[in-house]
C-alpha cells in the first residue's frame, strides 16, 4: 500500500474554523463596524474619559528607568520568573505583614497574567491534588471553563448570581458548596466578580470561609481587579486575606493587566499558600515541571515594570493614586448611567448599576436586546449583557441610555 | 475534632475555624531539577572565581558577558513611551508574524502571497512547539511524534504534556560524532505512513550535527514517499552559518518538494531576546480557507493557556525587521555572533590538539551552531564540574557561546585532563 504521493493533501484538511472567542470576538466585530458612533463596551480594558487606552504614568517612568539602564540584559528568567516580582506580588495580595509570607509558606511563580496563573495552578492541581473537580460560580468569566478543562479538571458550577435581585444568590451558593464533595476545589473571585460585579459582603465571606474550611474545600482565588474595585488595594484583597489568616491552604492567581494597565505584557503571578515552608518548596519544584513544557520561563518586560513600581515607595504611592483615579472614574460612570436612565424614565429597576462593583455591569439585558443594541445603535458588548463601564464616558452615556431604553421598550 | 480528608481543626473562641490540618500537598515529591536550567542554578551558586558556564545556550561575548544587540537597544528606544500596552489579538502581532514568515519561507514566498500559512505568535520556541503539540493532539488524535535521539530534553516534556505518544528515530552516531544517516533513513522508511516527525532545521541541539544539503534532499524525498508530516524546530536561524537564508535551506528543500510542513521559530538566540519569549508557530495549509481554519484553532488553544501573547518582544522584532536599516544591522550582528562561535570552535580544537590529546576533536569544528557534543561521559562532566568548576549538561554538551579567548585554554586543559586516559 503506497503512501499518498499527492502532497497537496493536508493532514489537517478536516479542521473546521473555530467560532470567535465570545469576549475577544466582540472587539473583532467592533473593529469591522464603520459607524462613527460605535461604542465598544466589550472587553474589560480601561479607557479614559476621552475613550483612549491609558498607560499609567508610573509605568512610563518605570519603562524609562529600564530602557536607560545599560546594565539590563534580556537573559532568560528562571522558570519561576523574576524573584523580586514574585515576593512583591505575594506581599501585595496577602499583605506585607502576612504570617504565611513571614513563615515562608507561600510559593509564588510569575505567570502570563491571570489566564496563565489559572492554567498553571489548574495543571498543578490536576496532577497533585486528590480531587479533580473545580466548582466555578454561575456565571463566570467565559474563559474559566476552558482553562480548567484543558488543564485536566472537571468543571461544575455553584449558584452565584440571582437574576431576580441582580445580586448574590447567597442561599444557593451555600447550598451548592455545602453539597460539594469534601476536598473539591472552589474558584472564588477575590473582588469585582466578572461578569456580574456582585461581591459577597464581609460577613458573607466569613460564612463562606467557615463552610469551606469545615468541608475541606480548596479555595482558588482569581484576583484580576485588586485596587480597581473599591480603589483600595487592601480592601480589595480582604477576602483572600481572611482565608489565609485562618492558617489554611489556598491558591491565588493575580493579574496586573487592569490595575497596572499592563494588559498586553501578560504579567501575573500564581501563589500557593501551604501549611509549611518545606511543602511550599516541594510544590514550587513541581510548578516548574508544569511551566517548562509550556513556555520554559515567563516574559521579562512586564514583570520588570511591576517590580520597579512596587519596590519604590514613591512610585508605589503614585500608583495607588492613579489606580484610585481609574476606580473613581468608573464609579462616576455608574452614577451617570444610573441617573440618565432614571431621568429618561427607562422601565425597570437600575439600582444594580450602582450596587455592582468593578469594571463591569451585568445589565440584565438579554441576548436579543443586546443584538438589537448592536444592530441599531452600534453598541458592542458580550451577549450576556455585560458592559464594561471602563469603556463609557460622559460623552457616550446619552447614546447608551437611549439604546438601553429602546431595547427594553421594544425587544422582549 | 477530626473532619474528613485530613482536615483537623478546632473552633476558636471568636467562632472562626483554625485549621490545624495537615497539608494537602504532603505527598508532593520534590521534582528533579531541570537538567539544563539546573546547570546555571548550580553555576550561580558556585563561589569559585574561575568558574565557567558552558551550560545553557545563551550567547556570551568574548568577555563572557550577555549581549543585548544594538538593533534591539535602538528598537527599544523607539518603542519606550510611544505605544500603549493593549492586548494583542490571540494570534499575536500580525506585523511580527508576517516578518517572521518571510525569514522562514523566503521574502517572496508564494505560500505567503497565497495566504496558505496559518501562523500565530508564540512564547518563543517552547511555546510554539507546545501549541503545535496540543494542536496535533486535538486534530490528529491517533498520531505519534517521532523525536531524534538525542534532542533538546524539553521536547520530550512538551509532547508528553500534550499527551502525544512519542517514538524516537536514530540521529546521532556516537562513534563518528556525526550523523547516523543510514539508520535515520531506515527509521523514516519503517515508520508507518503519515507519521509526524520532529526535525531540527539547523544547528541540531544538543549535537551540532546537521544533515548535508544532499542528505536533506533524500530525507525530503523519503518523506514524500511515506507521506510523513515534517515539523521543524528552528531555534537557531542565522546562528548556524551566520546567514539566515542558508540556515533555512532544509525548510526550503521541503517546500520545493511540496511538503505542507509545520515550523516553530524562536528569536531567543538570533535576536538575543531570550527572556522576552518571542516566537512563531506556522502550519502550511492547502489554501487560504484551510489556513484561516487552522489559525482559528491554534488561537483556541492559546486562549485557555495565556489568552494572548506578550506585546513587548513582538514590538522589538517587528520594529527591527520592518526597518531596512535596523534589519541590516541585525543581520550584521547575527553574523558577528555566529563568527565568534565558529572562531571559538577552531580555538578549542587547536588547544586540545596542541595539548597532545590522544582523541580526535575534529567534530568540534565539523559540528555547527551553538553547541558541541563533546562525546564526554557524565562522569567526565562531573569531574569537570567538581574539579574545575566548569558547568555543562551531563550529556557532554558544551555551549560554545560560553567559550571565550579568556577561558578556552583553561577549558581545553580541563577537558584534556579528564579525557586523556579515556
Amino acid at each position: 500500500m503506497s503512501a499518498s504521493s499527492d502532497h497537496a493533501n493536508s493532514v489537517f484538511a478536516s479542521v473546521v474554523q473555530a467560532p470567535e472567542d465570545p469576549i475577544l470576538g466582540v472587539t473583532v466585530a467592533y473593529n469591522k463596524d464603520p459607524s462613527p458612533d460605535k461604542l465598544n463596551l466589550g472587553v474589560g480594558a480601561y479607557r479614559t474619559e476621552e475613550g483612549k487606552p491609558l498607560v499609567l504614568k508610573v509605568v512610563r517612568k518605570a519603562e524609562q528607568l529600564l530602557v536607560n539602564d545599560p546594565s539590563r540584559v534580556k537573559e532568560y528568567l528562571p522558570i519561576t520568573g523574576l524573584a523580586d516580582f514574585n515576593k512583591l506580588s505575594a506581599k501585595l495580595i496577602f499583605g506585607a505583614d502576612s504570617l504565611a509570607i513571614q513563615e515562608n509558606r507561600v510559593t509564588t511563580v510569575q505567570c502570563l497574567s491571570g489566564t496563565g496563573s489559572l492554567r498553571v495552578g489548574a495543571e498543578f492541581l490536576a496532577r497533585h491534588y486528590h480531587e479533580r473537580t473545580i466548582y466555578i460560580p454561575q456565571p463566570t468569566w467565559g474563559n474559566h471553563p476552558k482553562v480548567f478543562t484543558l488543564a485536566g479538571l472537571s468543571v461544575k458550577t455553584y449558584r452565584y448570581y440571582s437574576p431576580n435581585t441582580r445580586g448574590l444568590d447567597f442561599q444557593g451558593l451555600l447550598e451548592d458548596l455545602g453539597s460539594a464533595p469534601a476536598g473539591a476545589i472552589v474558584l472564588l473571585h477575590a473582588c469585582a466578580h466578572n461578569p456580574t460585579g456582585v461581591d459577597p459582603t464581609s460577613d458573607q465571606w466569613e460564612q463562606i470561609r467557615q463552610l469551606m474550611r469545615s468541608k475541606g474545600l480548596l479555595p482558588f482565588f482569581d484576583s484580576a481587579y485588586q485596587g480597581f474595585a473599591s480603589g483600595s488595594l487592601d480592601a480589595d484583597a480582604a477576602s483572600v486575606r481572611m482565608f489565609v489568616a485562618d492558617g489554611g491552604e489556598c491558591l491565588a492567581a493575580q493579574s496586573y493587566a487592569k490595575n497596572m494597565g499592563l494588559y498586553g505584557e501578560r504579567v501575573g503571578a500564581l501563589s500557593i499558600v501551604c501549611k509549611t515552608a518545606e511543602v511550599a518548596s516541594r510544590v514550587e519544584s513541581q510548578l516548574k515541571l508544569v511551566i517548562r513544557p509550556m513556555y520554559s520561563n515567563p516574559p521579562i518586560h512586564g514583570a520588570s515594570i511591576v517590580a520597579t513600581v512596587l519596590k519604590d515607595r514613591d512610585l508605589y504611592n503614585e500608583w495607588t493614586v492613579e489606580l484610585k483615579a481609574m476606580a473613581d472614574r468608573i464609579i462616576s460612570m455608574r452614577k451617570q448611567l444610573f441617573d440618565a436612565l432614571q431621568a429618561r424614565g427607562t422601565p425597570g429597576d437600575w439600582s444594580h448599576i450602582l450596587k455592582q462593583i468593578g469594571m463591569f455591569t451585568f445589565t440584565g439585558l438579554n441576548a436579543n436586546q443586546v443584538a438589537f443594541m448592536t444592530k441599531e445603535y452600534h453598541i458592542y458588548m458580550t451577549s450576556d449583557g455585560r458592559i464594561s463601564m471602563a469603556g463609557l464616558s460622559s460623552r457616550t452615556v446619552p447614546n447608551l441610555t437611549e439604546a438601553i431604553h429602546a431595547a427594553v421598550s421594544s425587544v422582549a | 475534632m477530626l473532619l474528613r480528608n485530613g482536615c483537623a481543626g478546632r473552633i476558636l473562641k471568636s467562632g472562626s475555624f483554625r485549621s490545624m490540618s495537615t497539608s494537602w500537598w504532603k505527598h508532593v515529591e520534590p521534582a528533579p531539577k531541570d537538567p539544563i536550567l539546573g546547570v546555571t542554578e548550580a553555576f550561580l551558586a558556585d563561589p569559585s572565581p574561575d568558574k565557567v558556564n558552558v551550560g545553557v545556550g545563551a550567547y556570551r561575548d568574548d568577555n563572557g558577558k550577555p549581549v543585548v544587540l544594538e538593533c534591539v537597544r535602538e528598537a527599544e528606544r523607539r518603542i519606550a513611551g510611544n505605544l500603549n500596552m493593549e492586548y494583542l489579538p490571540m494570534g499575536g502581532s500580525i506585523k511580527m508574524v508576517e516578518e517572521t514568515l518571510k525569514l522562514a519561507y523566503g521574502e517572496n514566498s508564494d505560500l505567503i502571497k497565497e495566504k496558505q500559512i496559518a501562523a500565530v505568535q508564540a512564547l518563543s520556541g517552547t511555546g510554539a512547539c507546545r501549541l503545535f503539540a496540543d494542536f496535533q493532539k486535538r486534530f490528529s488524535p491517533d498520531s505519534q511524534i517521532y523525536i531524534p535521539v538525542p534532542t533538546w530534553a524539553n521536547h520530550h516534556n512538551i509532547w508528553r504534556d500534550a499527551h502525544v505518544p512519542q517514538n524516537t528515530f536514530h540521529y546521532y552516531h556516537p562513534e563518528s560524532r556525526g550523523l547516523d544517516f543510514a539508520s535515520m533513513m531506515e527509521d523514516i522508511k519503517n515508520a508507518p505512513n503519515g507519521s509526524f516527525f520532529l526535525l531540527h532545521a539547523c544547528a541540531h541541539n544538543p549535537t551540532g550535527v546537521d544533515p548535508t544539503e544532499e542528505q536533506w534532499r533524500e530525507i525530503s524525498h523519503q518523506f514524500k514517499v511515506k507521506g510523513h508530516f515534517a515539523f521543524f524546530d528552528m531555534a537557531y536561524q542565522g546562528f548556524a552559518s551566520g546567514d539566515p537564508e542558508r540556515d533555512a535551506k532544509s525548510i526550503r528543500i521541503f517546500l520545493e518538494d511540496g511538503h505542507l510542513i509545520g515550523c516553530a521559530q524562536s528569536y531567543a538566540k538570533n535576536m538575543g531576546l531570550y527572556g522576552q519569549r518571542v516566537g512563531c508557530l506556522s502550519v502550511i495549509c492547502e489554501d487560504e480557507k484551510q489556513a484561516v481554519a487552522v489559525k482559528s484553532q491554534l488561537q483556541q488553544l492559546a486562549r485557555p493557556m495565556y489568552s494572548n501573547p506578550p506585546v513587548h518582544g513582538a514590538l522589538v522584532v517587528s520594529t527591527i525587521l520592518g526597518d531596512p536599516e535596523l534589519k541590516k544591522l541585525w543581520l550584521t550582528e547575527v553574523k558577528g555572533m555566529a563568527d565568534r562561535i565558529i572562531g571559538m570552535r577552531s580555538a578549542l580544537r587547536e588547544n586540545l590538539e596542541k595539548l597532545g590529546s590522544p582523541l580526535s576533536w575534529e567534530h568540534i569544528t565539523k559540528q555547527i551552531g551553538m553547541f558541541c557534543y563533546s562525546g564526554m561521559t557524565p562522569e567526565q562532566v562531573d569531574r569537570l564540574t567538581n574539579e574545575y568548576h566548569i558547568y555543562m549538561t551531563r550529556n557532554g554538551r558544551i555551549s560554545m557561546a560560553g567559550v571565550t579567548t579568556g577561558n578556552v585554554g583553561f577549558l581545553a586543559n580541563a577537558i584534556h585532563e579528564v579525557t586523556k586516559s579515556a
